[in-house]
């Protein structure tokens, strides 16, 4: 099952050698790594060419790596009936970057990209129709980046006076709890707390010798 | 004579509609009577389940899955499952796995009760929702009484199903398969050669096979339209490849080609059923590696080290290798998947859920195109639309 996977991968690698940067394989999955620019041209020989066949987009979406410059990766998860693969197709952008609409190539593109647009804020040029999906009308900020909260920025409530529904800022009445479970001992640098000077000691003698 | 200019009318279906199945706001531009554009507005029902799932352990994200596609909850859980488990390359024990198809094949039968049966309600016939859902109470009893919830089971969990079959629920499900083809049956009889039915259904809401890839439908919405695809087949998951049964295939990719495929796939659901219950072994249900799976109480009461894992297990929970997978079931509606990706900790950094609903609420717009108004709510029926998963 790998080695097939192994052979698509490098086969796609070969055609495309400008458009592609790597192929993994990992968990029996093929995961094909490509550049923003072209992504248009990388899914339409996907698509098209008779070894892959990826004729069904089943979905896009995003993994937001914050502390990444180009913090995005965008996945397009692929499937071919005719040859039953599946395939990731990954392109890494950055938060100012647009990146090129796949909807001409997939009709199925089309509100992926808008929840994909709604969830991270990455945006599709030449999208067709790139509105808000999942969110309220009006909503503000991308909930699924990891800098925004989990609890939200506003709440609504109906206002008795008003005969209206009215957005305030979230009130917690309780502080929102995130704990820490990486254990002390896996976590644990071979510094102790408090004894940092140890190690300056001996680096000041590693840099006199 | 003197010319009438005719002005498009925009019509707003919903958000509060019977025939919306849930929350849909459907904004349609009507020339007269036909439909020149629908453009569906989804999210009513948002409620920030990815997001969520961020922020609990492995064990913890797994009700959140019943409450997607809530009239099939343990199919999404078994993606879950399925998907964790690949990251933890952890196996089932064998009795797990038949249990897990065994509800699966449950689930469906549940799923398309409910479906036919609205959906007949949508297209005006009555009686099959009144009878259906007298037998669709008697698998939820099942559901009962294998997790002690009707709906939000949470039984399919990383590592195998939260319990064993009390006794004597293996003979009453035996019951049930011999007595439901008679429920079939009948429904059969009121629907299938049904005038108005089919007046309602044939030639509506038409999708050929390029087209279907093309909006990535899945499920029965793809085979209706005569793709011979099915991921228990294609794709076999826990003890599918072991299973006898068929895959009916459309001709004519309408609405009522989807509905044939569904009432077949409940009698094929049938035969999975009857053969995991006599080829059901005996064994655990779950891996043993007590690291992943919570240990008997009895043993907790006399066990320290039982103990300690009950305790890091509903706390801390696990932490899973770092990596990602793309891990899909074939749920009732369709190729239902969840995209993990794990950083190492216990919890999920991003889990992703790919429903099938989506896709098709999407396909709603082309299919509706050129269709009169009242053959919209017989499309919506048909695509087996259910907020929770589209919404998510």
């Amino acid at each position: 099952m790998d080695e097939a996977l192994h052979d698509l991968g490098g086969y796609i690698a070969a055609a495309l050698p400008q458009d592609v940067i790597g192929t993994d394989v990992a968990y029996g999955e093929l995961v094909v790594r490509a550049r923003a620019t072209t992504i248009t041209k990388l899914l339409t020989f996907l698509r098209d060419d008779s070894n892959c066949l990826f004729k069904v987009l089943l979905d896009i979406t995003a993994v937001d790596r914050p502390e990444r410059e180009e913090r995005f990766d965008v996945v397009y998860i692929l499937l071919s009936l005719s040859q039953n693969q599946r395939i990731k197709v990954k392109v890494k952008v950055g938060e100012d970057v647009a990146i090129p609409t796949a909807s001409n190539v997939f009709s199925a593109a089309n509100w992926s990209e808008r929840e994909t647009w709604d969830m991270y804020g990455i945006y599709f040029s030449d999208h067709p129709d790139l509105r808000r999906i999942l969110t309220d009308y009006g909503f503000e900020g991308h909930p699924l980046r990891k800098d925004f909260p989990l609890t939200g920025r506003v709440e609504v409530r109906y206002d008795e006076t008003q005969k209206r529904v009215v957005y305030d800022p979230v009130k917690l009445t309780q502080d929102f709890r995130s704990f820490d479970f990486l254990s002390p001992w896996e976590g644990m640098s071979d510094v102790l707390p408090g004894d940092e000077k140890a190690r300056a000691d001996e680096e000041e003698e590693a840099e006199g010798a | 004579m003197s010319e009438v200019a005719i002005k498009n009318l925009t019509l707003n279906f919903g958000p509060q509609h019977p025939a919306a199945h849930g929350v849909l706001r459907l904004v349609l531009e009507m020339d007269g009577e036909v439909v020149e554009r629908a453009d569906p507005h989804i999210g009513l029902l948002h409620r920030g389940t990815e997001k969520l799932i961020e922020y609990k352990t492995y064990l913890q994200a797994v009700p959140y899955f019943d409450r997607l596609d809530y009239v099939s909850p343990m199919c999404q859980e078994h993606a879950f499952a399925l998907a964790v488990e690949k990251l933890l390359g952890i196996e089932v024990p064998e009795r797990g796995q038949y249990i897990r198809v065994l509800f699966s094949e449950i689930t469906r039968i549940l799923n398309h009760i409910m479906n036919l049966t609205t959906y007949a309600l949508d297209v005006g016939a009555m009686t099959p929702l009144l009878w259906g859902f007298e037998e669709r109470e008697r698998l939820m009893e099942f559901y009962e009484r294998v997790s002690g919830a009707r709906l939000h089971a949470a039984y399919f969990r990383p590592g195998g199903v939260h319990q064993d079959l009390p006794a004597g629920l293996v003979e009453d499900i035996y019951d049930f398969c011999e007595t439901y083809p008679k429920f079939l049956d009948d429904m059969e009889t009121l629907l299938t050669e049904n005038r108005i039915f089919k007046q309602r259904t044939v030639d509506i809401g038409v999708f050929t096979a390029e087209e279907a890839m093309d909006w990535g439908m899945s499920g029965p919405m793809l085979r209706a339209s005569g793709v011979p695809w099915d991921l228990r087949k294609s794709q076999p998951y826990d003890v599918y490849d072991r299973m006898d049964f068929d895959i009916p295939v459309g001709k004519t990719g309408d609405c009522y080609a989807r509905y044939l495929i569904r009432v077949e796939e409940m009698r094929q659901s049938l035969r999975i059923i009857k053969q995991c219950l006599d080829e059901l072994p005996d064994g655990p249900v779950m891996t043993q590696n007590h690291k992943l799976t919570p240990p008997r109480r009895g043993e907790m009461k006399h066990s320290m080290e039982a103990l300690i894992h009950h305790f890091k297990l509903y706390t801390e929970g696990y932490h899973v290798p770092a990596g990602e997978t793309y891990t899909a079931v074939e749920a009732p509606k369709g190729e239902f998947g969840v995209y993990v990706v794990s950083d190492g900790t216990n919890r999920p950094y991003k889990c992703k859920i790919r429903a099938p609903g989506f896709a098709f609420m999407q396909a709603l717009a082309p299919l509706s195109k050129g269709h009169m108004l009242a053959d919209v709510p017989a499309v919506i029926g048909s695509m087996d639309i259910v907020f929770g998963e589209v919404d998510r």
